[in-house]
C-alpha cells in the first residue's frame, strides 16, 4: 500500500546515543518539502542504554496516526534486532550497520535487507569518540536522504541553521551525511520505490508538540503562577512555559518577571500553591500525570466544595511507580472526572492535538473561572512529547479573559450584604471577592462545613444546600463546555465514539472502512461533563463502537453512568499496550464485530 | 465537637489605634475551644499585635490547616479573608496565595501535629522557599482535635493521660528551621502575653518566613502531671534568653532605653526590634550560636525563648523568583498576553 509520499519507516536505535537529532532532522527536512509527516518516538524511562525507536509516517493524504505497518526499518540496536525485523511489512526494507558480520536475527525472508558500515566509516572519518557516537546518526540520515530521495539542499539549509557559526560542527555533520548518501547512492537503487517527491501540503501547517503548546496556551490566557513537581511525561510543559516566560514576560527595563514559576516539594504542594493562587486571584495552573494526580486528591476536592479555580494538565501515562511511564494511555478518564473525596465531579478537556492543545489550555483557565472550580486538561504522552503536523496557531487580539463573578471594592459597596455562596443568578454560581478587597467583601474558605454564608456549620440541611448548588453547577457547566466534534456519513449505521488522540487513527479508520463498504459516523468527545449532543449520537445508529486507550473501557462507563445508555448498547474497542493508536486496530475491530466474529 | 465558649477577652477601654480601630475591630467569631485553652491566649496576643501594629484587616489574610488551633484563624480579624486548607498543607495555598499577592500579610496558623508530622515536608519547604509569612505553631504536645494521640512534638518521658510514655525523639521546630535557614525563630508560650506579642509584632514585620513556636498547653489533654507541655511544667521551665522588642518606626521614641546590652536589628518595614540577651554569650544573629544555646538548653530541661534568631538580611520569595514588584494578580492582561504578531513570529520557529 506504500508508494510516492505515502509510507512509514522507523529507527531502532539505543537511547542517550544522539539519535534524536538525527530523527529530527529528517522529520523537518521531509516537512519543508512540504510532504505532511509525523513522528512517534518510543522511548524508555532511562537516561542512558535501552532501545528507543522513532517512528516517521509520510501521508500525503494528511493522516498523522501511529502507521499501520512499517516499510523501512533502520536497524542500529542489536539487543532489539530480532524485535526490529519483525517490524518490517512483506515486502519491506531493512538498513542495518555492515560494519560488523550479518547477526542471524537479521536474516528474514520476504524482506530486501541493506547494509551500510556506518559505524567503519565513522571511525575513519572522525577522530573523536564521541563525534564518531553521535555522527553515526547523522549518517543514517544521510543514507535515508538518498533512500527516500530527501531534498539535500534542505539537509543542508537545515545543517546550517542549527550549527550556523559552529564551523567544526557545522562540517562534520556535513562530512556524516554525505558519508551515509554517497554510499547508498553507490551501491543501492535510490531512491527505493516508495519515496519523497516535493508538495505544496504544509504550508500553513507546523510541527509542534501538545506540551509545548499547552503552556503557549498558559502564556496567551493571561496564566501567572505555575506549580509543579517533575513527572515524565509532562515536565516539558512547565519548561516550556518558563521558555516562554523568559521570551515575553520579563520586563525589559527591570529584568523583573511577571509570572511566578514554584517548583514544589511534590505533587500535593504544587496543588496547594495553585489553589492559593486562584483563591486569591491568579490564573494558576499545574502540570502532571497520573501519579501526581492521585497525590492531589484531597486538595482537588477542597477546591471542588470552596469554588476555588484552577486548571490541571494531566498528560496521561501508563500506571504507577516504575514500568512504563514513557508509554501513553487514557486511564485516568474515572479518577480525573470524580476526583477527590465526597461528592466531587469535575470539568475535563480533552485535547486531540496540540494545535487544540492551544486551544483548550486558553479555554480551560476561562472555565475555571468562570466555573470558580479545578479544570482538568486531559491530554496523553503520545499528544504531549511527540511531534504533530497541525494548522498553525492562531490568536485573536480582542480576546479578553473571562474572570467570573468576581466583586471588586466597587461592586461590593454596592451590595447590601455580601454572602460567598449564595446562587443569586440560579446558574450554581456564586460571586467571589478576592482577599484584600476590604468592605463586607472578607470570608472564610473552609470544606466541605460550611453554609451558603461560607460561615461553619454542621447542619444537614446547610450543608446539603451547598453541595446541591455545586450540583447545579456542574450541570449548567455541560451546557457550555465544548460539544462534540462530529463528522457524518451519508446512510451510516455505525456510531464511532472516540477521545483525546485517538482521533487521528479513528478518522483513518472511518475512510477505510468507508473503502470497504462500511460508512461510519464519528464523535469525538472534547469535554466532561457531556452535552445533549453526545448524547443524542449515541442512541443513533444501529452499532455503537466506543474507541479509547484502556483496559476498563472508561468512557464507556462514564457514559453509561452519567447519561444511563446502557453499557451494551456501546460496543468497546480497547487498545491499552502503551503505544498510539492506529487505524487498523479500529478497522479490524469494527470489521470483525460486524462480520460476527467474537471479539 | 462541643466546647465552652469562652467569655470575650474584656477590653479596658475603647482605645483606637492609628487606624481609628479598636481591639474589638480585631476579633473574630467566639472561639469554641475548651475553656482554658492554650490557643485563645495565642489569639489575644495576635488581635493586641495587629492591633497595635495598625494593620489593616482586610490587607492581612488569615491561613490555617486543620486541628484545634487551626480553627483559631475564624477568632480573630472577621475583616480578613481566611483559609482553613486541609491538613498540614496550610504552607501550600500560602505559598500560592503569597505568589499571587505579594501585598498582603499572611498569618499561618498551625498546630504540631499539622507542622511537625502531616506536614513536615510543607513546613520545612516554605521555610527553604522564605515565603513572606507570620507561621505561628501552636504547640501542645498532642492532636487535640482528635483526642490527645502523641504528636511529633511530645518529649521522650512525657505521658499521656493515660499514663503511657513518650518514647519517640521529639522534633523540635526552632531547631529545625535554624537547620533550614528560616531568617526569623522564637519560642514564647501561650502564658506570657508580654513575651509573645512584640515577638508576633515583629514576626509580621519580618520579611521572610517568620516561625513562632509558641507552648500552647490543651487543658484537655495534654495539661496533667508528667506531661512537658503542661502549664506548670512550661511556667517551671521556661528560660527568656533573649528579650525582644518590636519597635515600629513611627513610634520609636515610646520605648525606653534600658542600659543592658542592646542589639537593634532594622526590619524590611523601617520599625526594629532591640534585643536583650539574658544569657551570656548569646547572639541572635548568630545562627550557629543559636543553635548551641537552644541545644544546651534542651539538655538542661529547660525550654528557650525568646526572638532566638533574627537575620533581615534574606532573600524572600519573590526576591528569588525575580517577580516584579506589582502583585501578579494586577498585572494588566495586555503586559500577560504577546499577541497575535509576536505569536505568528513564533510559528516560524515550529517549521
Ligand atoms: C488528611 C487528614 N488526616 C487526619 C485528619 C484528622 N485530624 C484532624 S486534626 C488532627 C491533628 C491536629 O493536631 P494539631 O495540629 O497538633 O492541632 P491541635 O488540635 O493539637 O491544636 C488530625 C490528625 C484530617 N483532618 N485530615
Ligand atoms: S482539645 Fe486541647 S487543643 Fe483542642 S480546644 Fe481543647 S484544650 Fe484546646
Ligand atoms: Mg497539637
Amino acid at each position: 500500500m506504500s508508494g510516492i509520499n505515502d509510507f512509514s519507516f522507523k529507527m531502532g536505535t539505543v537511547n542517550g546515543t544522539g539519535s534524536a537529532s538525527a530523527n529530527a532532522l529528517l522529520m523537518q527536512a521531509i516537512f519543508r518539502m512540504g510532504i505532511p509527516v509525523t513522528g512517534k518516538n518510543i522511548f524508555p524511562s532511562n537516561i542512558q542504554g535501552l532501545p528507543t525507536w522513532y517512528e516517521v509516517r509520510v501521508s500525503k493524504d494528511g493522516y498523522t496516526a501511529r502507521p499501520s505497518e512499517v516499510d523501512l526499518v533502520v536497524a542500529l540496536n542489536p539487543s532489539t534486532y530480532a524485535r526490529d525485523v519483525a517490524a518490517v511489512r512483506p515486502g519491506g526494507y531493512l538498513l542495518y550497520d555492515s560494519s560488523w558480520p550479518l547477526d542471524p536475527d537479521l536474516v528474514r525472508e520476504g524482506i530486501t535487507v541493506l547494509g551500510i558500515p556506518f559505524g567503519k566509516m565513522c571511525v575513519e572519518a572522525f577522530e573523536k569518540d564521541r563525534d564518531r557516537t553521535l555522527l553515526r546518526n547523522i549518517a543514517y540520515a544521510g543514507a535515508l536522504a538518498a533512500l527516500l530521495d530527501i531534498d539535500m539542499d534542505v539537509v543542508g539549509q537545515m545543517l546550517t541553521e542549527k550549527f550556523g557559526k559552529k564551523q567544526r560542527l557545522l562540517e562534520a555533520n556535513h562530512t556524516a551525511i554525505r558519508l551515509g548518501y554517497d554510499y547508498a547512492k553507490a551501491n543501492f537503487a535510490c531512491p527505493l520505490p516508495f519515496h519523497l517527491e516535493k508538495m505544496d501540503a504544509t504550508g500553513d501547517a507546523i510541527l509542534i508538540d501538545g506540551n509545548t503548546a499547552c503552556a503557549l496556551g498558559a502564556v496567551y490566557a493571561g496564566a501567572t503562577v505555575g506549580a509543579w513537581y517533575p513527572i515524565t511525561p509532562a515536565t516539558a510543559l512547565m519548561e516550556a512555559f518558563k521558555g516562554f516566560c523568559e521570551r515575553f514576560r520579563v520586563d525589559k527595563e527591570t529584568g523583573l518577571h511577571n509570572y511566578a514559576i514554584l517548583q514544589a516539594e511534590d505533587e500535593l504542594a504544587a496543588a496547594g500553591i495553585v489553589i492559593g493562587a486562584g483563591w486569591a486571584g491568579a490564573r494558576s495552573f499545574t502540570n502532571t500525570s497520573g501519579p501526581g494526580i492521585s497525590l492531589m486528591q484531597e486538595f482537588i476536592g477542597l477546591a471542588y466544595y470552596t469554588d476555588i479555580p484552577a486548571v490541571f494538565f494531566d498528560v496521561q501515562r501508563c500506571g504507577p511507580a516504575t514500568g512504563m511511564p514513557t508509554r501513553t494511555q487514557q486511564a485516568d478518564l474515572i479518577s480525573l472526572a470524580y476526583a477527590s473525596h465526597g461528592d466531587t465531579k469535575h470539568l475535563i478537556l480533552f485535547p486531540a492535538n496540540p494545535r487544540e492543545c492551544f486551544e483548550m489550555a486558553v479555554e480551560s483557565f476561562d472555565i475555571a473561572e468562570r466555573f470558580q472550580t479545578p479544570v482538568f486538561v486531559a491530554s496523553d504522552l503520545d499528544i504531549g512529547m511527540n511531534d504533530w503536523m497541525v494548522k498553525r496557531l492562531e490568536w485573536d487580539d480582542s480576546y479578553r479573559p473571562d474572570r467570573g463573578k468576581v466583586l471588586d471594592a466597587e461592586a461590593l459597596a454596592k451590595v447590601q450584604k455580601f454572602s460567598r455562596y449564595v446562587d443569586v443568578d440560579g446558574d450554581g454560581i456564586a460571586a467571589r471577592t478576592l482577599p484584600g478587597v476590604g468592605g463586607k467583601g472578607a470570608y472564610f474558605v473552609r470544606g466541605s462545613g460550611h453554609d451558603k454564608h461560607a460561615a461553619y456549620t454542621e447542619d444537614s440541611d446547610a450543608y446539603q444546600e451547598v453541595v446541591d448548588r455545586l450540583k447545579r453547577k456542574f450541570e449548567h457547566a455541560a451546557t457550555v463546555m465544548p460539544k462534540p466534534e462530529i463528522h457524518r456519513r451519508a446512510g451510516a449505521e455505525v456510531g464511532l465514539v472516540t477521545i483525546g488522540g485517538c482521533d487521528a487513527a479513528v478518522r483513518e479508520a472511518a475512510d477505510k472502512l468507508e473503502a470497504q463498504g462500511i460508512a461510519t459516523d464519528v464523535m469525538r468527545i472534547r469535554a466532561f461533563p457531556f452535552g445533549a449532543e453526545v448524547r443524542d449520537f449515541l442512541g443513533a445508529h444501529e452499532h455503537t463502537f466506543v474507541i479509547e486507550q484502556n483496559r476498563d473501557a472508561q468512557l464507556r462507563s462514564l457514559l453509561a453512568i452519567e447519561l444511563g445508555i446502557p453499557r451494551d448498547d456501546m460496543v468497546p474497542i480497547l487498545d491499552y499496550g502503551g503505544m498510539p493508536l492506529t487505524a487498523k486496530v479500529v478497522v479490524d475491530a469494527v470489521a470483525a464485530h460486524l462480520a460476527g466474529v467474537p471479539a | 465537637m462541643t466546647s465552652i465558649a469562652k467569655p470575650p477577652v474584656r477590653h479596658p477601654s475603647s482605645r483606637t489605634n492609628g487606624l481609628g480601630l479598636t481591639l474589638r475591630d480585631y476579633e473574630g467569631a467566639m472561639s469554641t475551644l475548651c475553656a482554658g485553652c492554650g490557643h485563645d491566649s495565642v489569639t489575644a496576643a495576635l488581635v493586641q499585635a495587629a492591633w497595635e501594629l495598625d494593620l489593616e484587616p482586610h490587607r492581612a489574610a488569615k491561613m490555617s490547616g486543620i486541628g484545634c488551633s487551626s480553627k483559631t484563624t475564624a477568632y480573630f480579624m472577621k475583616q480578613s479573608h481566611g483559609f482553613n486548607a486541609v491538613h498540614g498543607r496550610m504552607p501550600s495555598v500560602t505559598s500560592g496565595a503569597a505568589a499571587a499577592n505579594r501585598d498582603l500579610t499572611y498569618i499561618g496558623i498551625s498546630g504540631d501535629g499539622d507542622s511537625l508530622s502531616i506536614g513536615l515536608g510543607q513546613m520545612s519547604h516554605a521555610i527553604r522557599r522564605n515565603v513572606n509569612m507570620l507561621y505561628v505553631l501552636e504547640n501542645n504536645g498532642v492532636y487535640g482535635l482528635t483526642k490527645g494521640q502523641f504528636s511529633a512534638s511530645a518529649d521522650i518521658g512525657s505521658t499521656s493521660k493515660k499514663g503511657e510514655a513518650n518514647e519517640q525523639a521529639p522534633i523540635d521546630p526552632v531547631l529545625l528551621a535554624l537547620t533550614l535557614g528560616a531568617t526569623f525563630v522564637a519560642r514564647s508560650f501561650s502564658g506570657d502575653k508580654k513575651q509573645l506579642v512584640p515577638i508576633l509584632k515583629a514576626g509580621i514585620a519580618h520579611k521572610g518566613f517568620a516561625l513562632v513556636d509558641v507552648i500552647s498547653p490543651c487543658v484537655s489533654f495534654n495539661d496533667h502531671e508528667g506531661s512537658t507541655k503542661s502549664y506548670a511544667y512550661t511556667r517551671e521551665h521556661e528560660v527568656e534568653v533573649v528579650h525582644a522588642d518590636f519597635v515600629p518606626l513611627r513610634r520609636e521614641i515610646t520605648v525606653p532605653e534600658t542600659n543592658e546590652d542592646v542589639s537593634v536589628v532594622q526590619l524590611h518595614d523601617g520599625g526594629s526590634v532591640r534585643l536583650r540577651a539574658t544569657a551570656p554569650d548569646y547572639d541572635p544573629t548568630d545562627r550557629d550560636s543559636a543553635y548551641a544555646h537552644v541545644r544546651a538548653c534542651q539538655a538542661r530541661h529547660e525550654i528557650a525563648t525568646g526572638l532566638l534568631f533574627v537575620d533581615e538580611t534574606g532573600r524572600d520569595m519573590h526576591d528569588m523568583m525575580r517577580t516584579v514588584p506589582t502583585p501578579l494578580i494586577d498585572v494588566p492582561f495586555e503586559r500577560l498576553c504577546p499577541g497575535s504578531a509576536a505569536l505568528d513570529k513564533l510559528m516560524d520557529r515550529f517549521r
